[in-house]
C-alpha cells in the first residue's frame, strides 16, 4: 500500500509539470496585461510610462522562457510568488480564501451525503414504486437547476419571508467570519450556500447510488444471501450498499475537489471570499502568477481526492489490492 | 417589470428623495458604525498615488487627509474648493504661476506625531515628480507644476511654469493624499501595503477581499467630525448582493452607483427606508473609429455615424435602462464651460431634426461609397452602460443602413485591442474625478500629443485650438475657445463621437445623513461629515 502510494504521488509531478505549462500558456494567449487594467480599468487616464514601468517591475518584458523557467523554479523552492495585482504572498490570497471555500465544500458534501445515499438506496430498493418516482423527480430538479439560480432564489425567498414575518427583510450576514470567531454568524452565512450547492451534488450522488444499487441488487451473491435467509437489513447494508458505493465515492471525490475552485457563481451570489471568485479575478485581472497557483492548488486537490478515493476502494472492496 | 411599474417605482422613489429632505437636513448626531458596500474586488493597493480605481478610494479614503478638496457640503460645484489641510484657499501670485498654502498646526498623524508642511510638500512632490521606480498614476495632470517646496513647517509653495485654470481642480484631485515624509523617505512602497493618515477615522483592520474596518479619530482637525464611531466597507462585487444588502440592512449606503432597476427595485420594496440621490456623472462613453482603417479614414463616414445617432430622444429612453442620461459635448454639462443645448445643435450628431439628419448620414455615406457598410464595434464585457449603450447606437446605426457586430471583449483585450489600433469603431470610456475641462478635453487630442487617443489620427489643427483654450485664462475667451475646439473635434473632422453622460443614482438606508453626492464616484469620500438618525 505505501509503495503504491509513493508511486501515485511521484506520478502526480508529471500532471502537475503537464498543468503547469497548459495554464502558462493559456494565460498568455489572453490580450492585454495586468498593468494596462490595473492602470486604466476604471476608465480614467492611463500613463503609459506608468504602464512601462508597472510591466518591468512585475517581469512581463522578460523572455516568456525565462518567465516559464522562473515559475516552475519556484514551485520547485514552494515560492508560490507575489500576486501581480495586489503584491500580497499568494500564498497569503490563497489562505485567506481557502478556509471559506473548504467549509462550503465539506458542509456542501456533509449535505449531499446525508441525502443522497440513504434516498438513492431506498429508491433502488422501492424500484417503480411512488416512492422511487418522487426521488428520481428530485434528483432530476437538482441536477437541471443551476445553483446560483437556486442561490438567488433562496435569498430572495428568505427576504421575503422574513419581511412577510417579521415586517423586515432579514439576509445573512454578507461579510465571513469563521467558524471559531463566532459559530453561529458563521453558519448562517455558510449554511444557505452550502444547501444551494449540496442539492446539486446530492441529486447526482442520488442517481448514481441508486443505478449502483440496482445492479448490485441482481447479483448472485445478494441473491445467494437471500436463500441462505439473511435479514434484508444486513444483505442491504453489508454486502449491497458496500459494494454499490465504489462509484458514488469516485464521484463524491471528484465533486469535492470541483467545490474547492468551481464555486464562482455561488460565491459571487453569497459574497463568499472563496477561491472560485479569486481563481476569476485573477484572470480577469490577467494576474497570471496568482492565476497559475491557483489552477496548480487545484489539480493538486484533485491528485489528492483521487489517490484517496483510490485508497478508499480497497477498503470498499477487499479484492482490490495494490501492487 | 412593465413600463408604468417602472415609472410608479421612479417616481415614488422621487418622492422618498424628496420626503427624505436633504441629505445633511438636521443637527448631526454623534455615534454608530456605518456599514457600506464596496462595489469591488480587493483594491490592487491602498496607494493612491498609484493606483487609479475607485476600489482603492472607497476602502481607504477615510483614513487619509488631502490638501484641497471640492466642498463636501456642496460636492456638486464644479468651480468650489476648499481647504482640507490648509487653512484658507491662495490668492495666486507672480501672475498667476505661485501658490502659497499655509497648512494647519496642531494636526496628528494617526501615530501620534505632527503633521507638517514638510510631509505635504513631500507628498506632493512623490506626485508630481516621482522617483525612479515609483509609480504615480497621474503625473501629467500637473505637468504645469515646476516646483514644490516648504520653506517652514507651516508653508508649502506650488511654483508653476504657467498660469493655468487646470491647476486649482488639478490639485482637488481626491487620489492627492497626504503621506507622512519620514515613512516615505525610508520606503516609497510602504503606502501600498499599510495605511496610516491624518483623515477622519483610523485604520483598525483589513481582511483580503472581504472587508476594511476603522474607528473614529479623536483628534480630528475638522471640529466635531467624524460623527460616526466606526466605519465598516464590505467588498461586493456582485450588484445582487448590494441590493439585497441594502434592503435588509446588512449595508446602509453603496456610493459608486446603481442602475435605475436597482432603484426602482429598492425604492418599491423598502419604501422610506431608502433614499435616493443622483446627479450627472463626470464619465461618459465615446466611439471612437479607427482612422487608419477603411473607410472610417474619411470624415463623411465618420459624420454620417454621428448624424445616426438620436441622442435627444435616445438619452432619455436609455436613462430608464441604463446609468445614461444626459446629453453634452467634451465638456462635462455641468461646468461653465460646458456647451449650451443650442450650440450642442449645431453640431453632428445632435441635429435637432433627426430625420434631416440621418438623410445627411445617408448621404455621406452615399458620396463617399459606403453605402450598406459593414464593420464591428468593440466594447468592453460590462453590462452598465457599456453593453447597453453599445447595443443602442447600434440600432441606431441599422436605420442608415449600416450593419454593425458587437464584439463584446473582457477588460485586458478591450485595451489591447485599442491599443494595437485592432478596431473598426470602439466604445470607450472617458471617466474623470474633479470636473477638470482642461485636462478632461485632452482625451481629444491625436496621440502624439495624448497617447490614451485610440483613433490613430494626426490633426495639428486640433492640438494648436487646444493649446489656446489651454493657455486662456479669461473665462469668457476659454469658453470660445472651447467652443471651437469642440466644433472642430466633434463636428468638422467628427474624430470622437460623444454619447450621453453617465448617470449616478446613489441608493442609502433613510438613516445615513450628511453625505451629497458629487459628479464623480471618486470624490467626498473621507466620511467625514457623515452620520446616523437612528
Amino acid at each position: 500500500m505505501h509503495r503504491y502510494i509513493i508511486k501515485r504521488l511521484l506520478l502526480a509531478i508529471p500532471t502537475l509539470a503537464g498543468a503547469a505549462a497548459l495554464v502558462f500558456v493559456l494565460m498568455r494567449l489572453i490580450p492585454g496585461d495586468v498593468c494596462v487594467i490595473r492602470l486604466g480599468a476604471g476608465g480614467s487616464h492611463v500613463d503609459p510610462a506608468s504602464v512601462e514601468a508597472c510591466r518591468q517591475q512585475l517581469g512581463l518584458n522578460d523572455p516568456l522562457i525565462l518567465q516559464f523557467l522562473h515559475f516552475l523554479w519556484s514551485y520547485c523552492t514552494f515560492d508560490f510568488g507575489i500576486s501581480m495585482w495586489s503584491g500580497n504572498p499568494v500564498s497569503h490570497e490563497i489562505a485567506v480564501r481557502l478556509p471559506v471555500s473548504l467549509e462550503v465544500a465539506v458542509m456542501a458534501t456533509i449535505i449531499a451525503i446525508l441525502i443522497a445515499i440513504p434516498l438513492g438506496t431506498i429508491s433502488a430498493l422501492r424500484e417503480n414504486t411512488w416512492l422511487d418516482h418522487t426521488v428520481r423527480v428530485v434528483a432530476i430538479a437538482g441536477i437541471a437547476t443551476p445553483s446560483f439560480w437556486l442561490g438567488i432564489m433562496s435569498l430572495i425567498l428568505v427576504l421575503n419571508v422574513s419581511a412577510m414575518a417579521t415586517g423586515k427583510p432579514w439576509l445573512p450576514p454578507i461579510d465571513y467570519v469563521s467558524f471559531w470567531q463566532d459559530p453561529l454568524r458563521n453558519l448562517s452565512m455558510v449554511l444557505l450556500p452550502a444547501i444551494t450547492v449540496g442539492y446539486r451534488y446530492s441529486a447526482v450522488t442520488m442517481r448514481i447510488t441508486r443505478s449502483a444499487m440496482l445492479e448490485i441488487m441482481r447479483e448472485d451473491y445478494i441473491r445467494t444471501a437471500r436463500a441462505k435467509g439473511l435479514l434484508e437489513q444486513i444483505i442491504v447494508n453489508r454486502h449491497a450498499l458496500k459494494n454499490a458505493l465504489l462509484p458514488v465515492v469516485t464521484l463524491i471525490g471528484i465533486e469535492f475537489a470541483f467545490l474547492i475552485g468551481g464555486l464562482v457563481i455561488t460565491e459571487q451570489v453569497f459574497n463568499l471570499n472563496g477561491i472560485g471568485r479569486l481563481l476569476v479575478q485573477a484572470v480577469q485581472n490577467q494576474d497570471n502568477v496568482l492565476a497559475q497557483a491557483l489552477v496548480m492548488l487545484v489539480v493538486a486537490v484533485f491528485v489528492v481526492t483521487n489517490l484517496v478515493v483510490d485508497v478508499l476502494y480497497a477498503w470498499l472492496d477487499p479484492r482490490i489490492r495494490f501492487s | 417589470m412593465d413600463l408604468r411599474t417602472g415609472l410608479r417605482a421612479a417616481a415614488l422613489g422621487l418622492a422618498v428623495a424628496i420626503a427624505a429632505g436633504p441629505a445633511g437636513a438636521g443637527a448631526p448626531k454623534r455615534g454608530g458604525t456605518l456599514t457600506y458596500v464596496i462595489p469591488a474586488d480587493a483594491p490592487p493597493s491602498f496607494d493612491a498615488h498609484r493606483e487609479t480605481t475607485y476600489a482603492t478610494i472607497h476602502a481607504a479614503a477615510p483614513y487619509y487627509s488631502v490638501l484641497i478638496r471640492v466642498p463636501p457640503d456642496n460636492p456638486a460645484s464644479t468651480t468650489e474648493f476648499v481647504c482640507d489641510l490648509c487653512t484658507e484657499m491662495p490668492k495666486p501670485a507672480d501672475d498667476g504661476k505661485t501658490y502659497t498654502f499655509k497648512i494647519r498646526q496642531g494636526v496628528k498623524w494617526h501615530d501620534g506625531s505632527k503633521l507638517t508642511a514638510q510631509d505635504v510638500a513631500t507628498s506632493w512632490n512623490m506626485i508630481v515628480f516621482p522617483p525612479k521606480g515609483v509609480t504615480s498614476a497621474r503625473v501629467s495632470f500637473y505637468e504645469m507644476v515646476d516646483k514644490i517646496e516648504a520653506p517652514d513647517d507651516a508653508t508649502v509653495v506650488f511654483h508653476l511654469k504657467r498660469a493655468t485654470t487646470a491647476f486649482l481642480p488639478a490639485l482637488a484631485d481626491p487620489y492627492t493624499w497626504i503621506y507622512k515624509k519620514e515613512i516615505l523617505e525610508k520606503d516609497p512602497h510602504w503606502y501600498e501595503r499599510n495605511i496610516m493618515g491624518s483623515g477622519p477615522f483610523k485604520f483598525v483592520a483589513y481582511d483580503v477581499g472581504q472587508s476594511i474596518k476603522g474607528a473614529r479619530n479623536p483628534d480630528y482637525y475638522h471640529e466635531g467630525q467624524p460623527y460616526l464611531d466606526a466605519i465598516v466597507g464590505i467588498f461586493a462585487d456582485k450588484q445582487s448582493v448590494r441590493v439585497d444588502a441594502l434592503r435588509a440592512d446588512r449595508a446602509a449606503i453603496e456610493f459608486r452607483g446603481l442602475p435605475p432597476s436597482a432603484r426602482d427595485q429598492l425604492v418599491k420594496e423598502g419604501g422610506a427606508d431608502i433614499a435616493v440621490q443622483d446627479s450627472d456623472w463626470n464619465c461618459g462613453n465615446i466611439l471612437t473609429p479607427n482612422h487608419k482603417r477603411k473607410p472610417f479614414d474619411d470624415v463623411r463616414v465618420r459624420r454620417a455615424l454621428a448624424l445616426a445617432i438620436d441622442q435627444w430622444k435616445g438619452a432619455p429612453a436609455m436613462a430608464k435602462i441604463a446609468t445614461v442620461r444626459t446629453v453634452g459635448g467634451i465638456v462635462f454639462p455641468g461646468s461653465p464651460l460646458a456647451a449650451t443645448q443650442e450650440e450642442l445643435q449645431q453640431m453632428a450628431g445632435y441635429w435637432p431634426d433627426i430625420e434631416k439628419s440621418r438623410a445627411e448620414a445617408r448621404r455621406l455615406l452615399k458620396e463617399a461609397g459606403a453605402e450598406g457598410l459593414k464593420f464591428e464595434l468593440l466594447n468592453r464585457n460590462v453590462d452598465q452602460p457599456y453593453k447597453f449603450v453599445g447595443t443602442w447606437v447600434i440600432g441606431e446605426w441599422k436605420k442608415i443602413g449600416l450593419t454593425v457586430e458587437q464584439k463584446v471583449v473582457p477588460t485586458g483585450p478591450w485595451f489591447q485591442n485599442m491599443r494595437g489600433g485592432t478596431f473598426d469603431v470602439v466604445l470607450e470610456a472617458n471617466c474623470a474625478s474633479v470636473v477638470n475641462p482642461v485636462l478632461d478635453t485632452g482625451k481629444y487630442l491625436p496621440a502624439k500629443v495624448y497617447p490614451e487617443n485610440y483613433g490613430g489620427y494626426d490633426d495639428a489643427k486640433s492640438i494648436e485650438l487646444y493649446e489656446k483654450m489651454q493657455t486662456e485664462t479669461d473665462p469668457k475667451k476659454q469658453r470660445e475657445a472651447m467652443r471651437a475646439y469642440e466644433k472642430h473635434t466633434l463636428d468638422t473632422m467628427t474624430h470622437e463621437i460623444v454619447l450621453p453622460y453617465w448617470y449616478r443614482i446613489v441608493l442609502a438606508r433613510s438613516y445615513v445623513k450628511g453625505w451629497k453626492i458629487s459628479p464623480s464616484h471618486y470624490l467626498n469620500q473621507d466620511l467625514g461629515n457623515i452620520w446616523l438618525d437612528k
